[in-house]
């Protein structure tokens, strides 16, 4: 048995809104994966909860009429990885949500609660970064979007206001076009491990694959929240597809990372191997972008 | 709580069923207290280590962390499943009994139930996917090895091809 102090089942989206404002203290619960594990550890003992977890109205990935990719906040990540949309034009995403702990837990956990956690450790949260996704949150006063980087506020907290339900992850299509991406997780161990650090590239060409048009990277657990390096960016974006562009791109990416000591990892390691995987991250996005270095 | 008490209908193992539980119970106890499928191991019960692993709508889940009320109109396979009529034991369940994938078998009801979703999606595997595939189980006696030799194997029979040498 759990310490719940009541179960509030959403049957719809409206259902939800209208739950979420009749019940402003009670928790929002999706597949539970975090929230049942905190209840567990005593951290929510006694909470009140919202469930939405059988929404199926919130699950799937599909392209809207611009082109952009929506992702359904209740998609499991085992569905993320094997979508042919996820697959065709963002591939980066499937592998990274492929490194969150094992098979069970990635059929359970949702992309809507690893973001929604707000922390810096989810293994999705620095692809979207890097992808500048949209985040869309609907409420009893309707839709709101808001840019990723401003959903996260500080570690643990992110921006859903009262009534507010995260619904869907927009990738607009100018974001993900044209580019392939490469995403690196540092763990003590290949499955059933948080991130030490975690690292996402992509990479858009120009046509003779000899230019990087257009570089992001963004990382988990290289500060309270997850970040972008623009330092980093600046120095690979119109540059030649060359070794010293990788050089000064990935020696670049400490002036922005804020890693910190923690029983995980040191702030020296965290650095140096935040550097390490923006080389090896940026080499194998150039090469999958069908360009040589 | 107001309604503490409500109605859960399901499927378990083929069969329609219908009970009354507790808004706070997880999967497994539904299906230990209720049910008296006890191949559902308590271990960690935070979702670490495996031993509750059920089969629901085809795939895995850790049962501990899935709340009771949301197996609404679902369908939960559980060890129990694979028994045929007299009690015999499935090619996987046999499988790990010749490779000796099994010592203390706590952990391998939840193993087998990883290993049925592996085998029945018809996919030839290789070592390293099969890893990943079985990497949401612990076990602390087998050291793995023989718990793999007993996937593959019985997946390359069900296939109809020969092993691989080593």
């Amino acid at each position: 048995m759990y310490d719940i102090k009541e179960l509030y089942e959403a049957e719809s989206l409206e259902h939800a809104i209208r739950l979420r404002v009749e019940h402003p203290e009670a928790h929002i619960i999706a597949g539970g994966s975090d929230v049942l594990i905190q209840i567990r550890e005593g951290k929510r003992a006694g909470v009140e909860l919202i469930s939405i977890y059988t929404l199926d109205e919130l699950r799937g990935v599909s392209l809207d009429e611009n082109g952009a990719i929506r992702i359904g906040s209740l998609t499991s990540f085992s569905h993320i990885t094997r979508d042919p949309i996820i697959q065709k034009y963002l591939n980066v995403l499937g592998e990274a949500v492929d490194t969150v702990g094992g098979p069970q837990i990635r059929n359970i956990a949702t992309i809507g609660g690893n973001t929604c956690n707000g922390v810096t450790s989810a293994d999705s949260a620095s692809t979207l970064h890097a992808y500048e996704a949209i985040v869309e949150l609907t409420g009893p006063d309707g839709i709101r979007r808001i840019p990723i980087r401003d959903f996260y506020i500080k570690a643990g907290v992110v921006d859903i206001r009262p009534g507010e339900i995260q619904t869907a992850i927009i990738i607009p299509k100018e974001s993900y076009e044209n580019t392939q991406g490469c995403f690196i997780k540092y763990a003590m161990r290949n499955a059933m491990d948080i991130a030490t650090l975690n690292c996402s590239v992509n990479v858009r060409l120009s046509p003779d694959k000899r230019t990087f048009e257009r570089v992001r990277i963004a990382y988990g657990v290289a500060g309270p929240v997850p970040m972008r390096a623009p330092s980093a960016e600046a120095e690979a974006n119109g540059k030649p597809v060359a070794m010293d562009t990788v050089e000064a791109f990935s020696s670049a990416v400490i002036k922005d990372i804020r890693p910190r000591d923690s029983w995980r990892a040191a702030k020296a390691f965290r650095q140096h191997i935040a550097v390490e995987l923006a080389r090896r991250a940026l080499i194998e996005s150039v090469k999958r972008c069908g360009g040589e270095i | 709580m107001k309604d503490q008490y409500r109605l859960v209908e399901f499927n378990l193992n083929g069969k329609d069923v219908s009970c009354m539980v507790d808004a706070r119970a997880s999967l497994t106890d539904l299906l230990r207290n209720d049910f008296r499928m006890t191949s559902v191991k308590k271990g960690c019960e935070v979702g670490e280590c495996g031993a509750c692993n059920v089969l629901i709508d085809g795939e895995c889940y850790n049962s501990c962390i899935y709340l009771a009320v949301w197996v609404r109109g679902k369908k939960v396979r559980t060890l129990e499943s694979l028994l045929g009529p007299n009690g015999e034991l499935s090619d996987i369940q046999q499988a790990f009994i010749d490779e000796a994938a099994v010592q203390c078998g706590f952990c391998t009801p939840g193993v087998i139930m990883s290993a049925v979703e592996i085998l029945e999606s018809g996919k030839e595997y290789t070592d390293e996917e099969l890893r990943k595939l079985l990497s949401g189980h612990l076990c602390r006696c087998t050291g793995y090895e023989n718990i793999i030799k007993a996937v593959k194997k019985t997946m390359y029979k069900r296939l109809g091809k020969p092993m691989p040498a080593e």
